[in-house]
Parts: structure tokens; C-alpha cells; sequence
């Protein structure tokens, strides 16, 4: 919601640049193993278009970042893909957006399914007012991913392994979730998130409420965890953009302006926004 | 950290066990769903049902019928002292006079049991109306004009069919003789259903066919008012003084808990207070508008104070620091820009405390408001009596007839009440400014 | 002269000081010489409000004062072998005096009433006149000296402020002193039964026969005799409370779910209103519909399937109260399910919760106590309802949990008791104040517990 208000003002101030949006994305919008792929998709809110014609494919086992100014449309287009957007009742979404080549907005798809195989970490960290142990087992639970106890156990403890958290809490984790540190809750909501064993993880700006050596941790987590997930983030910091993507799509006033190797976008923008934004001209 | 990197379910793996609980989540996501839907649903059917049974009963006790036939305006009879005023008329030979115009119009029926059968289809306040309607017609006199009159409540019942003909005669309130009058003024068309004045402009009566609201609703009216001037300023101060003016400390604190709890408080225990201070204590009379706007101002007090207090903070800052930044005084500030900018939602508040108050009983009872008053009520230190408490009383009476009337006095405070909570709406929609 | 003719000249009195001051400050103003602390019209208002405020609060003052002094002098005149006597009511004396004053005659009155009545109506007109002559000299006077206060360099925008802010401050107290009334009203008059009646004869009495303390005496023995036992009492509330808590619960919370997390803005904009229709309905108007049309069908059903139901009976005026209380719940907890911060939704719903999931496992347990606040505030509301349970519960005090039977509950009982003339002191009339009394200690304490909750579930999510 406050993305449509963001939106509306970024388009009242950046009408001049308006003109130098480019017809088509530039760059390498396609990859070879797509886990995910839009086409042409368009988002409304209300009579407003946050998102105009992308079409884009994430490749399987790496991490995309988006970035682009406020207001660009990329944290709208993140949602769309585990159709969180599905819970504002004036989002309209269309186009196409495939998991493994199904539709996801086909009706025969059960959008639970969905989010159980592309999981979601926000900007706040979020943790329920339960137990860290009952936070971690939340989905397991709902989903009826462990048959017993053992196995559920099993699932907790790997999955606060793999978010590095297993030895910080393994005494405690009978105690409130929300007890725990900024940077500690986040890495419990990753926890949470790998917990339902997902391909696709989608990640809302995870580090804009972390101080500086919580997002090191959190950033290392997402280097360890590319190995198995598909990763897609929204940030901020062109740093860690840089640091932790293969690929970055530069999103502004929801058009898709460039995509390409993160190495190639960083140093040799082709657009003149993407320019702009990289060197600080605006942002 | 190597050894995280082990996964517990492959992916493919937890898309069929996830898969396979979707069936039942879903048959219990529509489950919940469905009950939902039946709360608001058996919500609203409650709401259909209060309104169909006040209705159904209500739209015809608006209305009653009425016998229209022929009476002399003999003066000499009429009025006695020819002064045409109204002890002299009151003193006449009204009620006769009626009499014999109605039973010319049965066709002078002979003997007791007829005659009396005869009388007993007239209101009793018949030959009242007929004064009055001398009143309002000076010139008429001397000429034999018609003139309408109700029928007595056990004839309305009748008509309505309420009382049925089939009834054998000894288990029905009116003989078979009454009957064949009523059918012989039906047939002559002197019948009319039609909407009832004296609902709207009688007072209190024991007989249905009269009882009307207008005492009720000027007591109404007189409670309403002083309740406004008294809990509205008080209301609205007390509200810009929590909000701007007081300290924060534990006297500020215990007004507020204090307020709370006041609201909280129910309304009965309100009308024992009024009754053991004002009317004990301070000896003032029972029954009068003003002690009942008084115990339903101290009622509402809350509820104004708190909306009050909710615009007041809806001022923003910004304005204060406006005001005080050209070298207004606190108080200046006070007056000249935050209770003019909050005045909407502290009138809004004020309104639904008020429509409140209409609605209020207990308190009312308990300070005697529910004596039974025929006159209506002059000033806020006569005795008098409001609408929710005719309500009752009339809830009470058994007759058929009142039903329909407490019903229809219902329909009237129901309506009051619509208009004062949508002037509300309308108040805050119209006047509510978005900082 | 009557407080309202008294109350005008005092204002008219005010109006010409406050038109003399503004003038005079123009006047000097006007001479070049002098330069104004205030604005004219504060010192028209300085001398207004010292001339009115004092003589309207004297007045008041005065006018009670007076009632309680004419009521222990007319005392006197009570001739002392009555007085000793059982019989003796003196709120029934001083009826009889009151209605000489007032000029109403019943019959021929007892000389010494008839001397009582003429004694304090030369009273009263003695006190009318000191009274006018007080307030209105009060008035003169005050305003003249703060006129002769007035000067350009006399601060009177900051007296009139000083004096707003005293009137403000006065305001706020309101609330305090009706508490404290309410209290010590509801307080003597129950330690004056208690005095009569044993504390835990009353608490914990199995059964409820008030009578007329004459009729207990003219009573045949025991059948006759009163007995003050409140359990039955308690007893009805509870049970007519439960079945309207069975109605009122479930409906509302289901009902705040489905609007807060299922219904799309166009049913949510219908339905609330529509609620709310129910809210705004006077009890009276409950009270009617119960006895009238729900009490015939519920006696019908039950008996349709064989069981006795009273024609009065608990379930009735349960059901109607529970409807009463339906919107008074469901916006309750629509408060504190939309206080559920939306990132948890957006947790659960990221995870892959369904809706249904996502109510009953994250936001029902998060909102929790603020729904069993809510639950709490709605059991008071029932047990301080009173005209449904007039109106549609029985007023025979069985001690019954079967809710076909009829009950009576703590209201019903306070509103039969005290509606009409009764006697004062009568302990039947004393009683009433006494079940006032458990009244709001009950319900002061479920709304001080469930404020309590409410507090602490605020500060979990600020």
C-alpha cells in the first residue's frame, strides 16, 4: 500500500525523466534455466498502473536483486510473484507469471501451494508473538511437511541451522520470538521462510531495519543459501546489491528500465537512468 | 557452518506433502467461511425479525378507525352560559347531544340492552372531542353538521379482526348486538380507517382508543433540553481541560480512570442517585423534566467528554504553535482555535450522547417519571413523563389495542432517534476535515 | 421571585457592568495618555463575571441549603407521641406537609400539618426574600469593586484566563463529585439496611420474599415474614447473563472475523451500519420485542417439543439481550483484530498460511486478551441491563439454573422496588440500594479488570 502512495509522488517529481524511460528493457532479460519467468506484466491499483509491461526471468539458484528508486514498482513486482498481492483487494494484476512454466495465476492454482514454494521475507522482521520454536514450525505445522515430532524437531533445528542461528538460541527455544534482537529476528524469520523448504525465496528489503553488522550476517546467510534457493531481492544499498546478486534488474516508475549481470549493470550502466541512480544523481 | 547445508525435504518432496493436506485446508478454510457468513447472517435476522415485529404492529397503530355521523350544534344545550367558552361547554349537555346523533344515525334503536350496545361502540372521550371541535368551529353552531369520532378500542380490535365474529358470543368482549351495529354503520359507510390524530395529539390515557404521545414526546423534548445545556458545556470543558490544560499527574489520572468508570456505571444505578440526592436530599419534586435532565445529563457525560476529548486531539499541533507563535495567550489559543476546529466531532459526540439519553429508561423510572400524567407537561418543572417510559407504561396495558399503539410509539422514537444519528454522520461527514 | 427571574436580573446586572467597563477603558484609552493592558472587552468581562459567578453560586447554595434547614425545623412541629411511634414514616409526614404547602388538600389535614405547612411556607418566603436580597446585592457590590479595580495598566485579559481556567478546572470535576454521589447515595441507605438485615443474610440468603414491613406484621407468622437473600437474585442475572454471553460471543466474534478479514469494503460498508442499527436501539424497545414476540415463540418451540417453559422465561430475555449486546462485541473485537499489526498477516500468509489458518493461529491468539476484554465488558453490560429483564424476565425470585424457567435478576428487582411512592424507610426500599450497591462494585470491578487487560495488550504492539 504505501508503494501506490510512494508511486504517485515519484511521478509527480520525476516527470522530466518521464520522457527518457525506454521503449523496451534493456539487456539480457532471459536466462537459460528460468525458475521463473513474467511476461508482460502489468500491475493496478485502482485506476493507477504501478507496474507497466515487465518481462523478466529468474534464473534458478541465483540471486536477483531490484533496485531503483522509491516508489519504482519493485517491491509490487516482488509480491507478485507469491501473489501477496492477492491480500489488497484494488491490486489488479495481468500478464503472465510462470513457477517451473505453470501459471501462478492460473485458478487451478492454490495460491497456499504457491507460498509454501515461494516463501517471502519482509522488511520488519516479523516474528509471530509464539515461541521461537513454534515461529519455526508455524509452516511445517499448517503444511503437513513433518509426520511426527522427531521429524518436526529435525526441521527446526536444520532450518535455525541454515539461518545461523542454531547456536544462539538452541538453549532458549521455548522463549518468545519477539525477545530476540533486531538482526536475530530476521534471521528467524529466514529461518521460518527455509523452514517449508521453498525453491524461490522472495526478500522485501530484509536489511533496512538492521544495523550494520546484522545485515553482514544476514547477507552472508544469503550467500550460503544460494547454493539451493532461487533468491530474489529487494534493496536499497547499491553495495548490497552489488555484494550479494549475480543478476540486478533497475526498475523505475514500474517499467523494468535494465537488466543484466550485476558486474555489467555496476560498471557499465547502458541507460541513462541507470546511470543516474548507480552515480547518485537521484535515488 | 558446513553442515547446514543439509536439506531436510527436497523440494519436490514438500510440494507433495503439502499437496496432499490442500483438500482438507481448503474444506476447513470454507468451514470457517461459512460460519462467518452465518454470524452476520443470524446478526442480521435478528435485525429483521426486531423490525418486522415493531413494524408489522406499529404501521397500523398509526392509524384507527373513526364513525362519522350527524349532530345538531344546539347552542342553548351547548353552552349554557353563551359565552361560548370552554367551562361553559364543558358544563353543557355535549355528551348527550352525541348521543342522540349517533343513535339517530343506528336509527334509533329501541329499548335498554340496545341503547346500551349503542354507547358502547363510541370512545368515551367522544363527547370531549366533540367540545373541542365546537372550539375550533364557533361558526357551525346552531347548524347540524358531521363530525368524526373514534370507536372504543374493543370495536378497533374488532375491526381489524382481532375479535372474531365466530367467537361464540359469551367468550367475546362485544355481543352479537354491537356487532349488527357496526355492521350497519359499515354498511352506511360511516366507518373510516384513517391515520390517528389522537396519537400524535392526545396525552396519557388508560383508554387505548385515546392514549396518544404528545405529553410524552414534549417531556421528551424538555428532558433532552436541559440534559444539552447542562452535560454539553460541562462536557466540553471538562474535555479541553484534560486535554490542554491540566498537568499530567495523579489527579489528572484519577479524573480520567474516574470518567471510565462512570461510563461503565449502569444506567439504573444512575436514577437511584438522582432519586437519593435530588429528590430525597434536595427535596425537588418527583417526576419533573428537570431532575431527569439532570440524572440523564450526568449519563451522557462521559460519552461527550470522551468524543470531545478525541477531537480536541485531532487538532494538530501545528495550529497551537500557530497561535502561540503570533503571542496568543494559552486560553486565546484555546478559544479562538481548537474548540472551533474540534467543534464538529464534539457536536457528532454530543448528538449520539443525546440520541442516547432519548432512548434511556431506567434512570427515568427510578425518579418517578413514570406517574401517570394526562397533562402535558408546561415548563421543566411540571410533572411529566417521556417516550421511552410511555413505551413501557403502555407495554404493560393488556389491551389489544395498545400493542399497536406502543408499537407506533416506538416507530416515532426509532425515527427521532434515525434522524439525530444520521445528523451525526452527516455532521462529521460534512464538517470533518483531514489534517 | 423564582431562581429563574433571579438568575436573569443577576445577568442583566452583569451585561451593565460589562458594558460600563468597556466603556471607561475606551474612554481612557481615547485621552491619548494611557496604553491598555488588554483588549476593552477583557475588562467588561473581568467585572461581568466578578458581578454574576458569585451571586449564581450563592444562589444555588442558598436554594439547597434552605430545603435541608426547612426540613429539620419542620420536625417540631411533629407532634412527639407520634413520633415514638412504629407507625411513624416521616417521608409520609412530610408528604402531607408538602401538599399544604403545595395548596393540594386530601381530605382535611391534622392541625399541627396544617401548622407545619403554613410555618414553611412564611418560612420560604422569608428565605426568597433574604435570598434575593443576598445575591442580588452580592452581585452589585462584587461588580462595583471590580470595577473600581479597573485600570489601563490592571491585567484583566489575565484575570478573566485565571478565571476560565478556575471554571474549567471546576468542570472536570463533575465527574468526581457524581462518582462520589453515586457512592454515597447508593452507601448510606445500604448501611441503613444493613443495619436491619445481617450482612450475610443478605449475601448469602437462599431466598427472596421482600415485604411491606406493615404486612409483615399483619403476616400470618413466618409466611409473612421478609427475607433479604440476595443468591436468587444473583443467581438470575448469572444465568440470564450466560445465555445471552452464548448468543452475543459467538456471533459477534465470528461476525468482527469475517468483516475484518473476509468481507470485501462494499459488505463491510453495508453490514456495519446495520450493526450498529442494533446498538442504537433502545433497551425499552428490546425490552418490548422480548416480551411481545420472543417470549410466545420460545414457549412455543418448547413446548412443541415437549418441554414446560415459563411464559417469562430466562431464555427469552436472554436471547434478546444477547442481540442487544451482539454489535457492542463484534466492535470490540473488530478494535483488536485490526490492531493486529498487519506484518503478522504478512507472515503468515508469506508462509502459506490459509485465511482461516491465519485467524485461528496468528491473529485470534494475538488478540486474545483484548477479546476476552471485550468478552468481560459485555457480561457487565448484562448484568447491568435493566429494562429487557423488566420487561421480559418474571419477578418471582426462583433459584433456578433452568433458563425455561422464570428468574429474576438484581435490576428487575431494584426498578420494582423503588418505581412508585414507597416508603422510605422501609427496609424493602432499603434493599433496593443494597442490591444497587453489589451492583457497581461488580460491574466497576469487571470494567476496572478488563481495562486492565486492555492496557497491558496496548502496550504489547506500541
Amino acid at each position: 500500500m504505501t508503494d501506490t502512495a510512494m508511486t504517485t509522488t515519484a511521478v509527480a517529481e520525476t516527470r522530466m525523466e518521464d520522457r527518457l524511460l525506454p521503449e523496451k528493457t534493456i539487456g539480457q532479460v532471459h536466462v537459460e534455466h528460468p525458475r521463473m519467468t513474467a511476461r508482460a506484466v502489468d500491475v493496478h491499483y485502482g485506476a493507477k498502473k504501478a507496474i507497466d509491461a515487465v518481462t523478466l526471468d529468474i534464473g534458478e539458484r541465483q540471486v536477483i536483486s531490484f533496485i531503483g528508486p522509491s516508489g519504482c514498482g519493485k517491491s509490487t513486482f516482488l509480491r507478485c510473484l507469491n501473489r501477496m498481492n492477492d491480500t489488497i483487494d484494488i491490486c489488479k494484476v495481468s500478464g503472465e507469471i510462470a513457477i517451473d512454466g505453470h501459471d501462478i495465476y492460473d485458478p487451478s492454482v492454490d495460491v497456499v501451494s504457491l507460498r509454501a514454494r515461494v516463501g517471502m521475507v519482509f522488511q520488519k522482521p516479523n516474528p509471530f508473538p509464539k515461541s521461537i520454536y513454534d515461529n519455526i514450525a508455524y509452516g511445517p505445522r499448517i503444511h503437513g511437511l513433518a509426520t511426527n515430532k522427531v521429524e518436526l524437531d529435525q526441521i527446526v533445528e536444520t532450518s535455525l541451522r541454515r539461518a545461523g542461528l542454531w547456536d544462539e538460541v538452541k538453549d532458549r527455544l521455548d522463549q518468545p520470538g519477539t525477545g530476540l534482537s533486531g538482526g536475530q529476528q530476521q534471521r528467524l524469520c529466514i529461518a521460518r521462510a527455509v523452514a517449508v523448504s521453498p525453491e524461490v525465496i522472495l526478500m522485501d528489503e530484509p536489511c533496512s531495519a538492521l544495523d550494520p553488522i546484522a545485515t553482514a550476517k544476514v547477507e552472508e546467510l544469503i550467500h550460503e543459501l544460494r547454493a539451493e534457493y532461487t533468491i530474489v531481492i529487494v534493496t536499497h544499498s547499491m553495495q548490497q546489491a552489488a555484494r550479494v546478486s549475480d543478476r540486478t534488474a533497475y526498475f523505475h516508475l514500474g517499467k523494468l528500465v535494465e537488466v543484466g549481470e550485476t558486474k555489467q549493470v555496476f560498471t557499465n550502466p547502458v541507460h541513462e537512468l541507470t546511470q543516474d541512480y548507480i552515480t547518485g544523481r537521484f535515488g | 557452518m558446513t553442515e547446514t547445508t543439509v536439506r531436510v525435504l527436497s523440494p519436490q518432496d514438500a510440494i507433495d506433502r503439502v499437496g496432499a493436506t490442500l483438500k482438507r485446508r481448503n474444506r476447513s478454510e470454507l468451514k470457517f467461511q461459512w460460519l462467518g457468513k452465518s454470524a452476520i447472517g443470524l446478526a442480521l435476522a435478528f435485525l429483521v425479525l426486531l423490525f418486522a415485529a415493531i413494524f408489522s404492529n406499529g404501521i397500523p397503530g398509526l392509524f384507527q378507525h373513526y364513525v362519522t355521523f350527524d349532530v345538531t350544534l344546539d347552542k342553548a344545550r351547548l353552552d349554557p352560559a353563551g359565552d361560548m367558552s370552554p367551562s361553559s361547554l364543558y358544563s353543557g349537555d355535549a355528551e348527550a347531544l352525541v348521543r342522540e346523533g349517533f343513535l339517530a344515525a343506528l336509527g334509533n334503536p329501541e329499548g335498554r340492552t340496545k341503547t346500551r350496545a349503542a354507547r358502547g361502540i363510541l370512545s368515551s372521550g367522544s363527547a370531549q372531542r366533540f367540545v373541542d371541535f365546537v372550539l375550533d368551529n364557533p361558526d357551525a353552531m346552531g347548524q347540524t353538521v358531521a363530525v368524526k369520532f373514534a370507536v372504543d378500542d374493543d370495536i378497533d380490535s374488532f375491526l381489524r379482526g382481532f375479535i372474531k365474529r365466530e367467537t361464540p358470543e359469551s367468550d367475546r368482549r362485544i355481543n352479537d348486538q354491537v356487532i349488527a351495529f357496526v355492521d350497519k354503520l359499515q354498511a352506511d359507510g360511516r366507518i373510516s380507517y384513517e391515520l390517528s390524530d389522537y396519537l400524535f395529539f392526545g396525552s396519557a390515557s388508560r383508554d387505548a382508543e385515546m392514549a396518544g404521545i404528545r405529553g410524552a414526546l414534549i417531556g421528551s423534548i424538555l428532558t433532552l433540553f436541559i440534559c444539552v445545556i447542562i452535560a454539553f458545556p460541562l462536557g466540553v470543558a471538562t474535555a479541553v481541560y484534560l486535554e490542554e490544560i491540566a498537568p499530567k499527574n495523579r489527579i489528572t489520572e484519577i479524573i480520567e480512570i474516574n470518567i471510565n468508570n462512570l461510563a461503565a456505571v449502569p444506567s439504573v444505578v444512575f436514577g437511584i442517585m438522582g432519586l437519593a440526592i435530588f429528590i430525597v436530599t434536595f427535596g425537588m419534586p418527583r417526576s419533573i423534566p428537570l431532575v431527569g435532565g439532570i440524572v440523564l445529563a450526568l449519563m451522557t457525560l462521559p460519552t461527550i467528554i470522551i468524543s470531545s476529548r478525541a477531537a480536541i486531539r485531532s487538532v494538530p499541533p501545528s495550529i497551537r504553535d500557530a497561535a502561540l507563535g503570533v503571542g496568543a495567550s494559552k486560553m486565546q489559543t484555546i478559544f479562538h482555535h481548537v474548540i472551533p476546529l474540534a467543534m464538529p466531532g464534539m457536536l457528532t459526540g454530543t448528538i449520539i450522547g443525546m440520541a442516547q439519553a432519548l432512548g434511556e429508561t431506567a434512570p427515568l423510572l427510578m425518579i418517578g417519571m413514570v406517574a401517570f400524567i394526562v397533562d402535558v407537561p408546561g415548563s421543566v418543572t411540571d410533572p411529566g413523563t417521556v417516550l421511552p417510559v410511555q413505551i413501557f407504561m403502555w407495554a404493560d396495558f393488556a389491551e389489544r389495542m395498545f400493542v399497536q399503539k406502543t408499537s407506533a410509539a416506538i416507530i416515532v422514537l426509532l425515527a427521532f432517534l434515525i434522524v439525530m444519528n444520521a445528523s451525526a454522520i452527516w455532521l462529521r461527514k460534512k464538517l470533518e476535515r483531514r489534517w | 421571585m423564582s431562581m429563574l427571574s433571579l438568575t436573569l436580573i443577576v445577568l442583566v446586572i452583569g451585561a451593565a457592568y460589562f458594558w460600563i467597563s468597556q466603556r471607561t477603558v475606551v474612554a481612557m484609552r481615547a485621552t491619548g495618555q494611557h496604553r491598555l493592558h488588554s483588549l476593552p472587552h477583557y475588562y467588561g468581562l473581568w467585572t461581568a463575571s466578578v458581578a454574576t459567578l458569585p451571586a449564581l453560586i450563592l444562589m444555588l447554595l442558598i436554594a439547597i441549603g434552605q430545603s435541608l434547614l426547612f426540613k429539620s425545623w419542620v420536625q417540631e412541629f411533629y407532634p412527639p407521641e407520634l413520633v415514638g411511634q412504629d407507625s411513624f414514616n416521616e417521608a409520609i409526614v412530610l408528604a402531607k406537609v408538602m401538599n399544604v404547602v403545595a395548596g393540594i388538600d386530601f381530605g382535611t389535614p391534622e392541625p399541627w400539618v396544617t401548622a407545619a405547612g403554613e410555618a414553611w411556607i412564611r418560612w420560604s418566603a422569608t428565605g426568597n426574600t433574604l435570598m434575593v436580597a443576598t445575591v442580588l446585592s452580592i452581585s452589585v457590590v462584587g461588580g462595583f469593586f471590580a470595577y473600581r479595580k479597573i485600570s489601563p495598566e490592571f491585567r484583566s485579559r489575565n484575570a478573566v484566563e485565571r478565571i476560565l481556567l478556575w471554571m474549567l478546572g471546576f468542570s472536570s470535576t463533575v465527574a468526581i463529585i457524581t462518582t462520589i454521589g453515586i457512592v454515597l447515595s447508593v452507601l448510606f441507605e445500604s448501611i441503613r439496611f444493613f443495619r436491619l438485615v445481617p450482612f450475610d443474610e443478605f449475601v448469602f440468603g437462599l431466598t427472596w420474599n421482600p415485604q411491606f414491613e406493615g404486612a409483615e406484621r399483619a403476616g400470618s407468622g413466618q409466611m409473612g415474614l421478609a427475607t433479604y437473600g440476595m443468591v436468587p437474585l444473583f443467581a438470575g442475572t448469572i444465568l440470564i447473563s450466560i445465555v445471552a454471553l452464548v448468543v452475543a460471543v459467538p456471533v459477534g466474534l465470528f461476525s468482527a472475523i469475517y468483516l475484518a478479514e473476509y468481507a470485501s469494503q462494499t459488505v463491510r460498508s453495508v453490514v456495519k451500519p446495520l450493526l450498529e442499527i442494533l446498538a442504537g436501539v433502545p433497551t425499552v424497545v428490546y425490552g418490548f420485542f422480548a416480551a411481545l414476540t420472543v417470549a410466545p415463540i420460545v414457549k412455543m418451540a418448547g413446548e412443541s417439543i415437549g418441554l414446560t417453559v415459563a411464559s417469562e422465561s430466562a431464555l427469552a430475555a436472554g436471547l434478546v439481550m444477547g442481540v442487544m449486546i451482539i454489535p457492542f462485541v463484534s466492535s470490540l473485537s473488530d478494535d483488536v483484530i485490526n490492531a493486529v499489526p498487519q506484518s503478522l498477516r504478512d507472515a503468515a500468509y508469506g508462509l502459506g498460511s490459509t485465511k482461516s489458518e491465519c485467524v485461528r493461529q496468528v491473529i485470534l491468539p494475538a488478540a486474545l486478551p483484548g477479546i476476552v476484554a471485550a468478552v468481560i465488558l459485555a457480561v457487565s453490560r448484562a448484568i447491568g441491563e435493566t429494562m429487557i429483564v423488566v420487561m421480559a424476565a418474571g419477578l418471582a425470585a426462583n433459584l433456578s439454573f433452568n433458563p425455561l424457567d422464570a428468574v429474576t435478576t438484581v435490576t428487575s428487582q431494584i426498578v420494582t422496588i423503588l418505581v412508585g411512592d414507597q416508603e422510605f424507610e422501609s427496609a424493602k426500599t432499603l434493599s433496593a440500594f443494597a442490591l444497587a450497591l453489589i451492583l457497581i462494585i461488580i460491574t466497576l470491578g469487571l470494567n476496572f479488570f478488563a481495562l486492565q487487560i486492555v492496557k497491558k495488550y496496548r502496550e504489547q504492539y506500541d
